[in-house]
């Protein structure tokens, strides 16, 4: 099959990758350049696992083409903060109990970035309308939205 | 603060660790994208697995051809029922203790008779998931599709299409019998009866099945996969023809489970597998086939009949309970023996009569999801009480403050409640948060309120003599390493048995690391089901840690010429209890104890109380080593032109006994209120003859941020729960009874009730049009 070669700003760092007309973002993230942290719920856009941040919005990686991210910027929860230097969302989904099994955790997170990043001021609705993307099982939602709320109340960014 | 003071202050609180919220230990590694699931990992030479599913729900297997598959460039490893050792076990309940009374086949790979849509029938391994794929689609198989019977009333009668091979399709039939029931309802004033009805629901946890085995260069088949029980290892032992430790299961962080991952998934095919094709395996369920292929919570039909006296006193109770099983048994029998005995619901009633059965359809097949029975009933019972209280003018909460249960009280089934009872208090609070009651924002608005109550076990069936082991030791610095075979669903069962272990020897939880989930390497503490974790591998923490505090402190008290009883734990010291100046870091008493051979170390075992089998004709004896009992409240408003309900408001009251970590105590409360109200709302896996209509999150629906709001948590802590420390299980009862306070709260506003879930716009709107 025919391959190509893409190049992708990966949390900062140019990456290679060959990847195929129908290879998806995820299949690339995951597969091809170690990015494990990106999760796979559904592969078909319903669940939200595999958000990551592409033009400056929270897009499903599982819809997006490894080919329209060539020469673009992705930005993975490794991306928003790391364990030297942690991000404020991550801090407060921590500390508010917003993580349980983790799965969702994050598309969460990146999805309260992408509307942070456009709204620093969110309301619980707008908070609530910007994470509908992304399915939670285990907490009822409350702590996430917690967290979120916490960060911008705050102006911790 | 000085540090002196420190001490001096938490020696006066009580606990130090305990009780005191903090983020779960392994929160931070998810949230820095840290954690590896089962999926995320790889080894050098893996190869992709993939199954072969049927695509009738009944039908015979005349031929299977691999050839095609086998001679495609890739494939290393077809396999299909013929090619496995044992490809059919026999599961006699209970790990530890055989009780007998039912069996349930486990059948790996389907190759005569399909039972059920999706069944597994071939497996395949290849270099890459699309050759994977494609192998699967070249295996033919030749189907003579067979009637099959789809509806369990139907199934139980005679002549019904036989879904096994020799089993009846009726499982099994529990009754509980106290009194003359007919006797019951002669003294009765009034006597509600109604048919529920109940469908399939998915647990739809976000992260699928997954797992990844290889065959480690000792020769032990070790398999990494997403899993509530690793002490599956046994089945698949024996389903290779090994000996049970030649078989390592070891667990990683699951992404959610809620007793969809109790049963074996993909450890069987992934041990088949490797085992035939010599390399690394990884076998990751799609979204769709994780709907087809793994369990459902049990749908059921509930007749109900309950009277009551003019003072609403309830006299008399007969339920009759018919669960679908679906096409194979797994734990349907003791999904049924919950529901059967808890069948009365928290209520005192003086005249009992149950019938259950649960029976096999070509469904797919059902088994064990959060509540194990009790949500089907709660929403019958709890139903049942409103309609009484309709009948006799009486508002809910009085109705129900008539009859709750109280301590030294027995179930219909004989058993004593012999720890704190925490009704009316639950409900009496749970209605008060809901505070004044919000307006109608249109005229079509018609706004009600709900409550509804639950008691649900935790811990597994006292007849199961159930156990758990937990190791506990201090190193040379003082750190503390727990080694405990917990599987970590993401409710906090590893990090609460840090705080355990950090209470009981005095050190802060960062010194604390905690192992867990390896059959080779930790003890093995039995399955993260029934809301046992907590409880059972708790106490065994407990104790183990204990016993080590023993040790150090005697060496301790010989070090600073004082007694062992004078002294205490603290901020990794040891400290004499009326001056703590008088005190010696924890690090040199373990040096002192390491140089005089005192082992500091133990592994202790846990026992919950061990009983017979209770009597399945009458259904006296005892079920449950104890209950946790809650109140869910809820308000919400219906359009009465769409028929669309808006929730406006949800309260959880449960005694909790103890929370260990509230934060915890919190989440489960919040996860399992939210949870239930898609039981109440949407969830509902369609079964159209046997084929699934929802194989995906965008059909099958579960709430997202939108369709709920912040649930208002009442944690009581009673300290009478039988877990460390008094505390008691909430994973399950957080979830058991919202349902039908939802139902309860929909019937206030609209002076109608469904009877069946979920209650969609629809069926609103239908049984408006119908009144």
């Amino acid at each position: 099959m025919k391959t190509y070669l893409v190049e992708i700003k990966l949390n900062g760092e140019w990456q290679k990758a060959e990847v195929t007309a129908k290879e998806t973002l995820i299949e690339v993230l995951r597969n091809k350049l170690g990015a494990t942290e990106v999760k796979n719920g559904c592969g078909k856009g319903d669940c939200g696992s595999c958000a990551v941040i592409f033009n400056g919005k929270a897009v499903n990686s599982c819809l997006t083409l490894a080919l329209q991210a060539n020469g673009k910027e992705v930005t993975t929860l490794k991306g928003i903060g790391t364990e030297e230097r942690p991000h404020p969302l991550q801090k407060s989904f921590v500390q508010h109990g917003a993580v349980q099994c983790g799965f969702c955790t994050a598309g969460m997170i990146v999805s309260a970035k992408a509307l942070l990043d456009h709204n620093s001021k969110p309301s619980r609705d707008e908070i609530r309308e910007a994470i509908s993307g992304n399915l939670c099982r285990c907490t009822g939602y409350k702590k996430i939205i917690n967290a979120i709320q916490d960060v911008a109340l705050e102006s911790k960014l | 603060m000085s540090n002196k003071r420190k001490i001096k202050e938490s020696l006066q609180s009580g606990y130090q660790t305990v009780g005191k919220p903090m983020p779960q230990q392994d929160a931070w590694d998810k949230a820095f994208g840290k954690t590896k699931y089962a999926d995320d990992y790889l080894m050098p030479g893996m190869l992709y697995g993939k199954v072969l599913r049927s695509k009738y729900p009944a039908a015979n297997i005349l031929s299977i051809d691999t050839s095609k598959a086998e001679r495609l460039p890739g494939v290393k490893a077809v396999i299909t029922a013929k090619d496995v050792p044992n490809n059919e076990t026999v599961t006699r309940f209970g790990q530890t203790h055989s009780v007998g009374g039912f069996e349930g086949l486990y059948r790996v790979l389907a190759y005569k008779k399909v039972r059920f849509m999706g069944e597994a029938i071939a497996l395949v391994a290849a270099e890459t998931q699309e050759i994977a794929e494609k192998a699967v689609n070249l295996i033919k198989v030749d189907y003579e599709p067979l009637p099959g019977v789809f509806d369990p009333i139907e199934a139980m009668k005679p002549g019904a299409y036989q879904v096994g091979e020799e089993e009846s399709n009726t499982i099994c039939n529990f009754k509980v019998r106290k009194g003359d029931v007919e006797k019951g309802f002669s003294l009765s004033d009034v006597i509600v009866e109604n048919t529920y009805q109940v469908p399939f629901i998915d647990h739809a946890y976000i992260e699928t099945e997954s797992g990844v085995a290889w065959i480690d260069d000792d020769g032990v088949i070790t398999i990494r996969v997403s899993t509530q029980v690793i002490e599956h290892f046994r089945e698949v032992a024996e389903v290779l023809g090994l000996l049970h430790n030649k078989v390592r299961v070891i667990g990683t962080m699951i992404g959610g489970g809620f007793g969809g991952k109790e049963d074996i998934t993909v450890e069987t095919y992934l041990a088949l597998l490797t085992w035939k094709a010599k390399k690394p395996v990884k076998l990751t369920y799609t979204r769709e086939e994780s709907i087809l292929a793994h369990s459902k919570r049990h749908p059921y039909f509930m007749k109900y009949r309950t009277g009551a006296t003019n003072d609403g006193k309830l006299m008399a109770l007969e339920a009759e309970l018919i669960s679908d099983a679906g096409g194979y048994v797994y734990l349907s029998p003791w999904v049924l023996l919950y529901s059967t005995v808890g069948a009365t619901g928290p209520y005192d009633i003086p005249y009992v009569k149950v019938d259950s059965y649960t029976v096999l359809t070509n469904n797919t097949f059902s088994s064990a999801m959060r509540g194990f029975g009790v949500p089907q009933v709660c929403f019958a019972y709890e139903s049942q009480m409103d309609e009484l209280a309709r009948r006799l003018n009486l508002s809910p909460l009085e109705i129900r403050k008539k009859n709750y249960l109280r301590k030294g009280k027995a179930l219909a089934t004989g058993r004593v409640l012999d720890h704190y009872v925490a009704f009316p208090e639950t409900a009496e609070k749970a209605l008060a948060a809901l505070g004044e009651q919000s307006k109608p924002k249109s005229p079509a608005e018609k706004i009600g309120r709900g409550i509804a109550s639950g008691m649900t076990s935790y811990g597994r069936m006292v007849f199961l003599h159930d156990t758990s082991r937990s190791y506990v030791s201090l190193d040379m610095d003082g750190s503390v390493t727990v080694r405990c075979g917990v599987q970590d669903l993401g409710g906090g069962q590893a990090s609460s048995l840090a705080q355990i272990a950090a209470e009981v020897l005095g050190v802060p939880m960062k010194d604390i690391k905690v192992y867990i989930a390896d059959t080779a390497l930790t003890p093995l503490a039995g399955t993260t089901t029934a809301t046992r974790q907590l409880y059972m591998s708790g106490n065994a923490t407990l104790k183990a840690a204990k016993e080590v505090r023993e040790k150090l402190l005697g060496k301790a008290a010989k070090m600073l010429e004082t007694r062992q009883e004078d002294l205490e734990l603290q901020d990794r010291k040891v400290v004499a209890k009326e001056s703590p100046d008088r005190n010696i870091p924890l690090a040199n008493v373990v040096k002192a104890c390491a140089s005089d051979g005192i082992p500091l170390y133990n592994v202790a075992q846990f026992n919950a109380p061990f009983r017979e089998l209770v009597d399945f004709r009458t259904g006296q004896g005892q079920v449950f080593p104890d209950f946790t009992f809650g109140t869910h409240a809820a308000e919400i408003s219906v359009d009465v032109e769409t028929g669309k309900i808006k929730v406006l408001k949800l309260v959880a009251c449960l005694d909790v006994g103890k929370a260990i970590n509230p934060l915890s105590v919190e989440g489960q409360l919040e996860g399992g209120t939210v949870q239930g109200l898609g039981y109440a709302l949407m969830e509902d896996v369609v079964l159209e003859k046997g084929v699934t209509l929802t194989t995906s999150l965008s059909e099958y629906l579960i709430p997202t941020a939108l369709d709920v709001v912040d649930v208002e948590n009442i944690v009581l802590e009673s300290g009478d729960g039988v877990g460390p420390f008094g505390a008691k299980g909430v994973g399950e009862p957080s979830m058991v009874s919202i349902a039908p306070a939802v139902v309860n709260a929909v019937c206030d506003a609209l002076g109608i009730r469904v009877f069946d879930l979920p209650l969609t716009p629809e069926k609103i709107v239908k049984a408006l049009k119908k009144s």
